[in-house]
Protein backbone atom coordinates (compact mmCIF):
# COMPACT_ATOMS: atom_id res chain seq x y z
CA UNK A 1 0.00 0.00 0.00
CA UNK A 2 0.99 3.72 -0.52
CA UNK A 3 1.35 5.94 2.10
CA UNK A 4 0.14 9.34 1.44
CA UNK A 5 3.55 11.04 1.85
CA UNK A 6 4.96 8.51 -1.07
CA UNK A 7 2.51 9.95 -3.36
CA UNK A 8 4.07 13.20 -3.49
CA UNK A 9 6.14 13.85 -6.07
CA UNK A 10 8.84 15.88 -6.02
CA UNK A 11 12.22 17.28 -7.13
CA UNK A 12 15.16 18.61 -4.66
CA UNK A 13 15.50 22.34 -4.64
CA UNK A 14 18.68 23.48 -6.51
CA UNK A 15 20.38 26.62 -6.30
CA UNK A 16 24.13 27.62 -7.60
CA UNK A 17 24.66 24.21 -8.36
CA UNK A 18 23.96 22.88 -4.99
CA UNK A 19 21.23 20.07 -4.03
CA UNK A 20 19.17 20.13 -1.12
CA UNK A 21 16.57 17.62 0.54
CA UNK A 22 14.99 20.34 2.70
CA UNK A 23 12.92 23.46 1.48
CA UNK A 24 13.39 25.21 4.99
CA UNK A 25 15.84 27.88 5.99
CA UNK A 26 16.77 28.81 8.80
CA UNK A 27 18.82 31.44 10.63
CA UNK A 28 20.30 31.65 13.85
CA UNK A 29 19.69 35.22 15.40
CA UNK A 30 18.03 35.73 18.55
CA UNK A 31 18.12 32.73 20.35
CA UNK A 32 17.40 32.69 24.24
CA UNK A 33 20.87 30.23 23.83
CA UNK A 34 23.13 28.29 22.11
CA UNK A 35 21.63 24.82 23.16
CA UNK A 36 18.14 26.04 22.21
CA UNK A 37 19.57 27.03 18.90
CA UNK A 38 21.15 24.22 18.18
CA UNK A 39 18.13 22.17 19.00
CA UNK A 40 15.61 24.26 16.77
CA UNK A 41 17.65 23.91 14.11
CA UNK A 42 17.95 20.25 14.14
CA UNK A 43 14.39 19.93 14.52
CA UNK A 44 13.36 21.92 11.77
CA UNK A 45 15.14 19.54 9.72
CA UNK A 46 17.10 22.87 7.82
CA UNK A 47 19.92 22.28 5.71
CA UNK A 48 21.01 25.84 4.34
CA UNK A 49 21.42 28.17 7.78
CA UNK A 50 22.37 31.70 7.33
CA UNK A 51 24.87 33.39 9.75
CA UNK A 52 25.76 37.43 9.92
CA UNK A 53 29.61 38.78 9.26
CA UNK A 54 30.52 40.82 12.70
CA UNK A 55 33.60 42.54 14.09
CA UNK A 56 35.20 39.61 16.96
CA UNK A 57 34.57 40.33 20.23
CA UNK A 58 38.61 41.50 21.48
CA UNK A 59 37.56 41.05 24.59
CA UNK A 60 35.51 37.29 24.32
CA UNK A 61 36.01 36.37 21.23
CA UNK A 62 36.03 32.28 21.97
CA UNK A 63 32.61 32.76 23.27
CA UNK A 64 30.82 34.52 20.59
CA UNK A 65 31.14 32.98 17.26
CA UNK A 66 28.41 30.72 15.56
CA UNK A 67 30.74 28.76 14.44
CA UNK A 68 31.35 27.04 17.65
CA UNK A 69 27.87 25.52 17.93
CA UNK A 70 27.55 24.68 14.14
CA UNK A 71 29.17 22.19 12.24
CA UNK A 72 29.55 23.05 8.64
CA UNK A 73 29.99 19.32 7.79
CA UNK A 74 26.59 18.70 8.16
CA UNK A 75 24.90 22.00 7.76
CA UNK A 76 24.99 24.61 4.96
CA UNK A 77 25.96 28.17 5.95
CA UNK A 78 25.14 31.06 4.48
CA UNK A 79 26.41 34.20 4.91
CA UNK A 80 24.13 37.46 5.32
CA UNK A 81 25.20 41.05 4.31
CA UNK A 82 22.20 42.05 6.77
CA UNK A 83 22.96 45.44 8.43
CA UNK A 84 24.46 46.75 5.35
CA UNK A 85 22.29 49.77 3.97
CA UNK A 86 24.52 50.46 0.91
CA UNK A 87 25.60 48.42 -2.38
CA UNK A 88 29.53 49.12 -1.33
CA UNK A 89 29.32 47.86 2.01
CA UNK A 90 27.07 44.62 0.95
CA UNK A 91 30.10 43.99 -1.19
CA UNK A 92 32.39 44.45 1.33
CA UNK A 93 30.86 41.99 4.05
CA UNK A 94 30.03 39.57 1.14
CA UNK A 95 34.04 39.02 0.14
CA UNK A 96 34.45 39.36 4.04
CA UNK A 97 32.04 36.30 4.49
CA UNK A 98 33.49 34.51 1.48
CA UNK A 99 37.02 34.13 2.59
CA UNK A 100 35.90 32.81 5.57
CA UNK A 101 36.34 29.66 2.89
CA UNK A 102 32.88 27.72 3.65
CA UNK A 103 31.46 28.43 0.08
CA UNK A 104 30.43 31.09 -2.41
CA UNK A 105 27.13 31.52 -1.39
CA UNK A 106 26.10 34.82 0.39
CA UNK A 107 22.03 36.23 0.95
CA UNK A 108 22.53 39.38 -0.36
CA UNK A 109 20.75 42.23 1.72
CA UNK A 110 20.66 45.96 1.31
CA UNK A 111 18.24 48.11 3.41
CA UNK A 112 17.29 51.45 2.38
CA UNK A 113 15.07 51.75 5.68
CA UNK A 114 15.25 51.69 9.10
CA UNK A 115 11.98 51.51 10.29
CA UNK A 116 10.65 48.92 7.86
CA UNK A 117 13.83 47.31 7.02
CA UNK A 118 12.75 46.96 3.31
CA UNK A 119 15.25 46.62 0.32
CA UNK A 120 17.28 49.36 -1.17
CA UNK A 121 16.49 47.47 -4.50
CA UNK A 122 18.23 49.87 -6.54
CA UNK A 123 21.83 49.44 -4.37
CA UNK A 124 20.58 45.76 -4.08
CA UNK A 125 20.59 45.07 -7.79
CA UNK A 126 24.01 47.34 -8.27
CA UNK A 127 25.33 44.87 -5.62
CA UNK A 128 24.40 41.77 -7.45
CA UNK A 129 25.97 43.11 -10.30
CA UNK A 130 29.41 43.58 -9.19
CA UNK A 131 29.09 40.25 -6.95
CA UNK A 132 27.81 38.03 -9.56
CA UNK A 133 30.82 39.02 -11.84
CA UNK A 134 32.83 37.99 -8.70
CA UNK A 135 31.44 34.37 -8.88
CA UNK A 136 29.32 34.73 -5.76
CA UNK A 137 25.95 32.55 -6.19
CA UNK A 138 23.66 35.60 -5.00
CA UNK A 139 20.18 35.05 -2.94
CA UNK A 140 18.65 38.28 -3.18
CA UNK A 141 16.41 39.23 -0.56
CA UNK A 142 13.99 41.66 -2.14
CA UNK A 143 10.91 43.29 -2.18
CA UNK A 144 7.63 41.15 -3.22
CA UNK A 145 7.96 43.06 -6.89
CA UNK A 146 7.73 41.37 -9.89
CA UNK A 147 10.18 43.72 -11.80
CA UNK A 148 13.02 43.62 -9.61
CA UNK A 149 12.53 40.07 -9.37
CA UNK A 150 13.20 39.89 -12.92
CA UNK A 151 16.34 42.59 -12.84
CA UNK A 152 17.99 40.52 -10.46
CA UNK A 153 17.36 37.45 -12.09
CA UNK A 154 18.85 38.90 -15.41
CA UNK A 155 21.52 39.93 -13.25
CA UNK A 156 22.79 36.47 -12.79
CA UNK A 157 21.11 35.86 -9.33
CA UNK A 158 21.28 32.26 -8.16
CA UNK A 159 17.72 33.05 -6.29
CA UNK A 160 15.53 35.39 -5.61
CA UNK A 161 13.75 36.20 -1.93
CA UNK A 162 11.27 38.01 -1.71
CA UNK A 163 9.71 39.24 1.47
CA UNK A 164 6.49 37.82 2.98
CA UNK A 165 6.19 40.84 5.22
CA UNK A 166 9.05 42.92 6.95
CA UNK A 167 11.81 41.40 8.64
CA UNK A 168 11.15 40.44 12.12
CA UNK A 169 7.41 41.41 11.85
CA UNK A 170 5.37 38.19 12.06
CA UNK A 171 2.81 39.77 9.78
CA UNK A 172 2.55 36.44 7.02
CA UNK A 173 2.50 36.34 3.63
CA UNK A 174 0.76 40.20 2.82
CA UNK A 175 0.82 39.25 -0.60
CA UNK A 176 0.00 36.10 -2.31
CA UNK A 177 -0.81 36.98 -5.55
CA UNK A 178 2.91 38.72 -6.24
CA UNK A 179 4.54 36.29 -4.74
CA UNK A 180 3.06 33.83 -7.10
CA UNK A 181 3.36 35.97 -9.97
CA UNK A 182 7.32 36.25 -8.84
CA UNK A 183 7.53 32.17 -8.83
CA UNK A 184 5.25 32.08 -12.78
CA UNK A 185 7.57 33.97 -14.15
CA UNK A 186 11.07 33.31 -12.94
CA UNK A 187 13.45 30.40 -14.05
CA UNK A 188 15.65 30.50 -10.44
CA UNK A 189 14.39 29.11 -7.38
CA UNK A 190 12.26 31.75 -5.61
CA UNK A 191 12.86 31.70 -1.93
CA UNK A 192 10.39 33.69 0.23
CA UNK A 193 12.60 35.09 3.26
CA UNK A 194 11.31 37.23 6.17
CA UNK A 195 7.68 37.65 8.02
CA UNK A 196 6.56 34.21 8.77
CA UNK A 197 5.15 34.15 12.25
CA UNK A 198 3.96 31.03 12.61
CA UNK A 199 3.31 27.82 10.77
CA UNK A 200 0.14 28.39 8.84
CA UNK A 201 2.11 31.38 7.72
CA UNK A 202 4.54 29.16 6.40
CA UNK A 203 2.04 26.28 4.72
CA UNK A 204 0.60 29.09 2.84
CA UNK A 205 3.55 30.62 1.69
CA UNK A 206 4.79 27.38 -0.11
CA UNK A 207 0.81 26.49 -1.20
CA UNK A 208 2.09 29.53 -3.39
CA UNK A 209 4.32 27.41 -5.25
CA UNK A 210 7.60 28.90 -4.22
CA UNK A 211 10.86 26.70 -4.25
CA UNK A 212 11.56 27.20 -0.45
CA UNK A 213 11.40 29.54 2.79
CA UNK A 214 13.49 31.09 4.84
CA UNK A 215 13.21 32.42 8.37
CA UNK A 216 14.36 33.29 11.92
CA UNK A 217 12.52 35.45 14.20
CA UNK A 218 9.22 33.01 13.60
CA UNK A 219 11.32 30.13 15.61
CA UNK A 220 13.42 31.99 17.43
CA UNK A 221 11.09 34.15 19.03
CA UNK A 222 8.60 31.86 19.95
CA UNK A 223 8.00 30.35 23.27
CA UNK A 224 9.62 26.99 22.40
CA UNK A 225 11.62 27.55 19.60
CA UNK A 226 12.62 23.71 19.57
CA UNK A 227 8.79 23.19 19.14
CA UNK A 228 7.88 25.80 16.56
CA UNK A 229 11.03 24.76 14.58
CA UNK A 230 9.31 21.22 14.33
CA UNK A 231 5.72 23.01 13.09
CA UNK A 232 7.53 24.48 10.57
CA UNK A 233 9.04 21.74 9.39
CA UNK A 234 5.84 20.12 8.90
CA UNK A 235 4.04 22.99 8.30
CA UNK A 236 6.83 23.66 4.73
CA UNK A 237 6.70 20.06 4.06
CA UNK A 238 2.54 20.27 4.11
CA UNK A 239 2.53 23.29 1.71
CA UNK A 240 5.01 21.90 -0.36
CA UNK A 241 2.76 18.93 -0.17
CA UNK A 242 -0.85 20.79 -0.71
CA UNK A 243 0.96 22.66 -4.05
CA UNK A 244 2.00 19.43 -5.76
CA UNK A 245 -1.61 18.18 -5.11
CA UNK A 246 -3.29 21.01 -6.83
CA UNK A 247 -6.09 22.46 -4.80
CA UNK A 248 -9.71 22.08 -5.62
CA UNK A 249 -10.97 25.85 -6.94
CA UNK A 250 -12.68 28.18 -5.57
CA UNK A 251 -16.41 28.78 -5.40
CA UNK A 252 -18.82 31.52 -4.71
CA UNK A 253 -21.86 28.79 -3.71
CA UNK A 254 -21.87 25.86 -2.08
CA UNK A 255 -22.12 22.05 -3.04
CA UNK A 256 -22.89 19.58 -1.18
CA UNK A 257 -21.02 16.52 -0.55
CA UNK A 258 -23.10 13.82 0.21
CA UNK A 259 -25.94 12.58 -2.30
CA UNK A 260 -28.90 14.70 -3.16
CA UNK A 261 -30.36 11.63 -4.56
CA UNK A 262 -31.86 9.03 -2.34
CA UNK A 263 -33.20 11.75 0.53
CA UNK A 264 -36.42 10.19 2.47
CA UNK A 265 -39.82 11.80 1.54
CA UNK B 1 52.28 51.71 18.01
CA UNK B 2 49.08 52.45 17.82
CA UNK B 3 46.66 50.76 15.04
CA UNK B 4 42.98 51.00 15.10
CA UNK B 5 41.21 46.93 15.51
CA UNK B 6 37.72 47.17 15.01
CA UNK B 7 37.59 51.05 15.66
CA UNK B 8 39.42 50.32 19.24
CA UNK B 9 43.00 52.09 19.37
CA UNK B 10 45.44 48.69 20.51
CA UNK B 11 49.09 49.30 21.00
CA UNK B 12 51.29 46.40 18.85
CA UNK B 13 54.72 45.57 18.99
CA UNK B 14 56.74 48.17 15.91
CA UNK B 15 57.59 45.73 12.94
CA UNK B 16 54.48 42.86 13.91
CA UNK B 17 53.00 40.97 11.11
CA UNK B 18 49.05 40.78 10.90
CA UNK B 19 49.86 36.91 12.12
CA UNK B 20 51.50 38.99 15.00
CA UNK B 21 48.49 40.59 16.21
CA UNK B 22 46.34 37.88 15.84
CA UNK B 23 48.36 36.09 18.46
CA UNK B 24 48.98 39.01 20.47
CA UNK B 25 45.13 38.94 20.74
CA UNK B 26 44.82 35.06 21.68
CA UNK B 27 43.32 34.73 18.12
CA UNK B 28 42.92 31.67 16.05
CA UNK B 29 43.83 32.74 12.48
CA UNK B 30 41.54 30.17 10.96
CA UNK B 31 38.57 31.68 13.14
CA UNK B 32 38.64 34.92 11.72
CA UNK B 33 38.96 37.17 8.70
CA UNK B 34 41.05 39.92 8.62
CA UNK B 35 41.01 43.02 6.76
CA UNK B 36 43.89 45.60 6.63
CA UNK B 37 43.25 49.38 5.28
CA UNK B 38 39.89 47.92 3.41
CA UNK B 39 42.42 44.92 1.69
CA UNK B 40 41.26 41.47 2.50
CA UNK B 41 44.61 39.39 3.56
CA UNK B 42 44.32 36.00 3.20
CA UNK B 43 45.05 33.64 5.59
CA UNK B 44 48.78 32.24 4.28
CA UNK B 45 49.59 36.07 3.42
CA UNK B 46 49.02 37.13 7.55
CA UNK B 47 52.65 36.66 8.10
CA UNK B 48 53.99 38.82 4.72
CA UNK B 49 51.95 41.89 5.78
CA UNK B 50 53.55 44.27 8.18
CA UNK B 51 51.47 46.74 10.12
CA UNK B 52 52.09 50.41 10.18
CA UNK B 53 50.98 52.98 12.61
CA UNK B 54 47.60 54.14 12.68
CA UNK B 55 46.32 50.73 10.18
CA UNK B 56 42.98 50.02 10.45
CA UNK B 57 42.32 46.57 11.28
CA UNK B 58 39.44 44.51 10.79
CA UNK B 59 38.93 41.07 12.36
CA UNK B 60 35.65 39.71 11.13
CA UNK B 61 33.75 36.21 11.93
CA UNK B 62 30.05 34.96 11.67
CA UNK B 63 27.36 36.01 14.24
CA UNK B 64 24.23 34.35 14.71
CA UNK B 65 21.43 36.18 11.86
CA UNK B 66 18.93 35.22 9.47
Amino acid sequence: MTTAVETIRDEPLTIGGRTFQSRLMVGTGKYPDMDTMVRAIEASGAEVVTVAVRRVNLDRSKESSVLHFLDPKKIFLLANTAGCYTAADAIRYARLAREAGFNDFVKLEVIGDEETLLPDVAGLLEAAKVLVQEGFKVLAYTNEDLITALRLEDAGCAAVMPLASPIGSGLGLLNPFSVRTIKRRLHVPVIVDAGVGTASDACLTMEQGVDGILMNTAIAAAQDPVAMAQAMRLATIAGRAAYLAGRMPRREVAMPSSPTRGMLD
Amino acid sequence: MDVVINGEHKRVTPGASLLDVLSQLELDPRAVVVEHNRKIVRRAGLSDVTVSEGDAIELVHFVGGG
